[in-house]
């Protein structure tokens, strides 16, 4: 799924064979805590460190095990501190206990919901209707003071939703009951999460549905050894507390690539014809329409669809165009690859269209020869392994949670109309002469503004994803934006670019630091779809210019190479900033007395 | 099944659990007796013991064991 930092190591390939091998295992059966924990021998070097602190009141020490094992599959080190057995409350309201000392970038909390349930139990029962908001209360409590004595963000575990058998079924007509107030609790917690966008709800109660209460827990652990969960769910919980910190890291999925027979309709096209394929009505067809219905789903949230399928492209075009029960149409596929050549090619094929990593791609095919050789090939798309039979597609594919994320805006639902927009675009680039023509002719114009509550939540969006053309990749939540956006210390600036295609949306951030009488450039990030387009010199003119006015003198920027960003390796170079050497580290300044404002076809608006 | 037998699994059991290809155990082998086994690997130990045996110790026998061949013996019942 994600790649470590080193790219090209040995290790690092070897590690990919890993995981393609782990992954086939996954669906047929679950990691037992004894085989992931094998994993804490191998070799962390290289990998992106993520300090993470674990507060319980149950006995946490085979968990923080199971959590750094699971880190390492994802292609993190997770360096953990555990709070110690009952720690929630001092650790979290105590401003210089352990816990922040450590300085984690992630706490995970878990409450035990037998504690809770005891609690419960104790309350006179003339209470109990309020028992849901005292809790809420206390989580409101901790998500604030982690708020004001640190940066971290806090993932707090939902409860699984069991039964006390008093009233029974009855129970949900009761505000006493103890399952109303459960229910009551995850309930209010999602609009928690919603209030600060710090929380991330680390949801057991589907974990606990999924996988059942009895897998969830073992008596004699609980009474004997304080421990919430069975030693062999503690996988099932890690990997799922890890997708979160993954998704806060920027390591998130972008595009789902289908094959078409038999993965999008039962029955070969070519051979069967329009009328036979089996969809909608016909034949197992509905068992393909939920695979349908399923993508479609994807598309609209934002995950961009794509086509990879052996056949002449105008048969397989044909069900888009004219069959009644197709639930997708061609305009819901981004990129549309039929023909006779391999996979793995058309795969590469695909990813350049997008300009995305391969770790952002999943591949689904039926065809288990077709999966292996684009795993072999392409280790970092994830390919899931397929249930033989089509009735178990859908279920298979939404168990895998492939599409994790920490934010969502509204310019997500338009990713597929703007990769049509570019596709349309990169059509009119081989009618001109020049680059400098067809920069003209594409009629740019860009806006500046500064960080506000509208933006904020795609700012930040920005900094967790973008992976490219990035210089520092330091990653913000919303709430990091509004604290920069409030800072006398700090000027962030958020540029969006429209053209005679279409807009582009928000494509551009900068966050500078004052230091003295010089502008340190904390974050410099762009989308990669406005590559090549003059973007960089039409922001480099306008934060010179806002550098002067506010009585500045030099911008001061820093490249951070990761695994991804070397495309931005000579950025401050090429753009006429000269090198320095300060305290070891090496800094691109530039002068406001030296510059010359770079010609470019981009209007300001 | 024998005790020698069941000895026999138990010692390629807490090889793996507690990682050490060298561990030897007799009867009256205790938790003192080995580096790795501690109230954790325990832990580890008895959930490995019920995979491996396909059964579930009760709470009173996991706080019962003094040492290695008590636990066999309770193993042996289980599984006869």
């Amino acid at each position: 799924m994600s790649q470590p930092f080193r790219v090209g190591s040995l290790r690092h390939r070897e590690q990919s064979k890993f995981l393609s091998v782990c992954r086939v295992k996954c669906v047929v059966m679950m990691v037992s805590f004894a085989d992931l924990k094998a994993n804490l021998k191998k070799d962390f070097s290289g990998l992106r460190c993520v300090r993470v602190a674990v507060a319980s009141d149950s006995a946490m020490q085979h968990f923080t095990v199971a959590l750094r094992a699971s880190g390492y599959e994802a292609g993190l080190d997770l360096i953990i501190h555990d709070a110690g057995y009952d720690q929630i409350e001092r650790s979290i309201f105590d401003p210089s206990s352990d816990l922040y000392g450590f300085g984690p970038q992630c706490i995970v909390i878990l409450h035990w919901v037998e504690k809770l349930f005891e609690r419960f139990q104790r309350t006179p029962p003339a209470e109990r209707s309020g028992f849901a908001d005292v809790h809420l209360s206390l989580v409101r409590s901790l998500i604030e003071a982690v708020g004001r004595n640190s940066q971290s963000r806090f993932l707090y575990a939902n409860f699984p939703e069991f039964s006390d058998g008093v009233y029974g079924n009855y129970s949900s007509k009761l505000t006493t009951s103890w399952l109303f107030q459960i229910r009551k609790i995850n309930f209010e917690l999602m609009a928690l999460a919603r209030e600060f966008p710090n929380l991330f709800i680390n949801d057991l109660a589907v974990l606990a549905a999924r996988h059942g209460a009895l897998a969830m827990r073992d008596a004699k652990l609980a009474v004997s050894a304080h421990m919430a969960f069975a030693l062999d769910f503690l996988p099932i919980l890690a990997t799922n507390t890890v997708r979160i910190i993954c998704a806060i890291e920027g390591r998130t999925r972008k595009c789902l690539v289908l094959d078409l027979d038999n993965t999008l309709w039962g029955g070969v096209i070519g051979d069967d014809g329009l009328e036979n394929i089996e969809i909608g009505g016909l034949g197992i067809g509905s068992a393909f329409t939920r695979v349908q219905l399923w993508a479609k789903q994807l598309k609209q949230r934002g995950i961009v669809l794509a086509v990879c399928s052996k056949n002449t492209e105008s048969v397989a075009l044909e069900p888009f165009k004219k069959h009644p029960d197709m639930v997708l149409r061609q305009e819901d596929i981004a990129v549309f690859v039929a023909n006779w050549e391999s996979k793995v090619d058309n795969i590469r094929h695909i990813r350049s269209v997008l300009e995305i990593g391969l770790d952002a791609m999943v591949f689904v095919d039926d065809s288990p020869v077709e999966r292996e050789l684009v795993r072999n090939a392409l280790p970092e798309v994830f390919v899931p392994e397929m249930p033989e039979d089509p009735a178990e597609f859908a279920e298979t594919l939404q168990r895998l949670e492939l599409f994790e994320t920490a934010s969502i805006t509204e310019e997500d639902a338009d990713r597929t109309l703007q990769y049509q927009q570019e596709a349309r675009r990169r059509e009119l680039v081989t009618t001109f002469q020049g680059a400098e023509d067809f920069l003209r002719s594409l009629e740019m114009v860009a806006a500046v503004e500064a960080f506000t509550p509208f933006n904020a939540p795609r700012v930040a969006q920005l900094t967790q994803r973008s992976n490219q053309f990035n210089l520092r990749t330091v990653r913000y939540t919303e709430e990091d934006i509004r604290r920069i956006a409030s800072s006398s210390a700090h000027r962030g600036f958020a540029y969006s670019l429209a053209d005679k295609f279409g807009s582009y949306g928000l494509i551009c951030v900068v966050i500078l630091r004052s230091q003295e009488r010089e502008l340190l450039i904390d974050t410099w990030l762009m989308s990669c779809r406005v590559l090549k387009r003059g973007m960089e010199h039409f922001v480099l003119n306008h934060l010179v210019r806002a550098g002067r006015e506010a009585g500045f003198t030099a911008l001061v920027g820093e490249y951070l190479p990761t695994a991804k960003n070397a495309l931005v390796k000579d950025h401050y170079a090429s753009l006429g900033f000269s090198r320095c050497i300060q305290n070891g580290a090496e800094l691109w300044r530039l002068k406001f007395v030296d510059f010359v404002s770079t010609p470019n076809h981009i209007k300001n608006s | 099944m024998t005790h020698t037998r069941i000895l026999s699994e138990i010692q390629d059991i807490m090889r793996r659990v507690f990682d050490n290809e060298d561990l030897n155990i007799v009867e009256a082998t205790t938790a003192k007796d080995i580096r790795e086994w501690d109230s954790l690997s325990h832990i580890e130990l008895i959930v490995a013991i019920e995979k491996h045996f396909h059964f579930k110790f009760t709470l009173k026998e996991v706080q019962s064991f003094h040492n290695v061949g008590e636990m066999c013996g309770a193993i042996a019942q289980k599984v006869s």
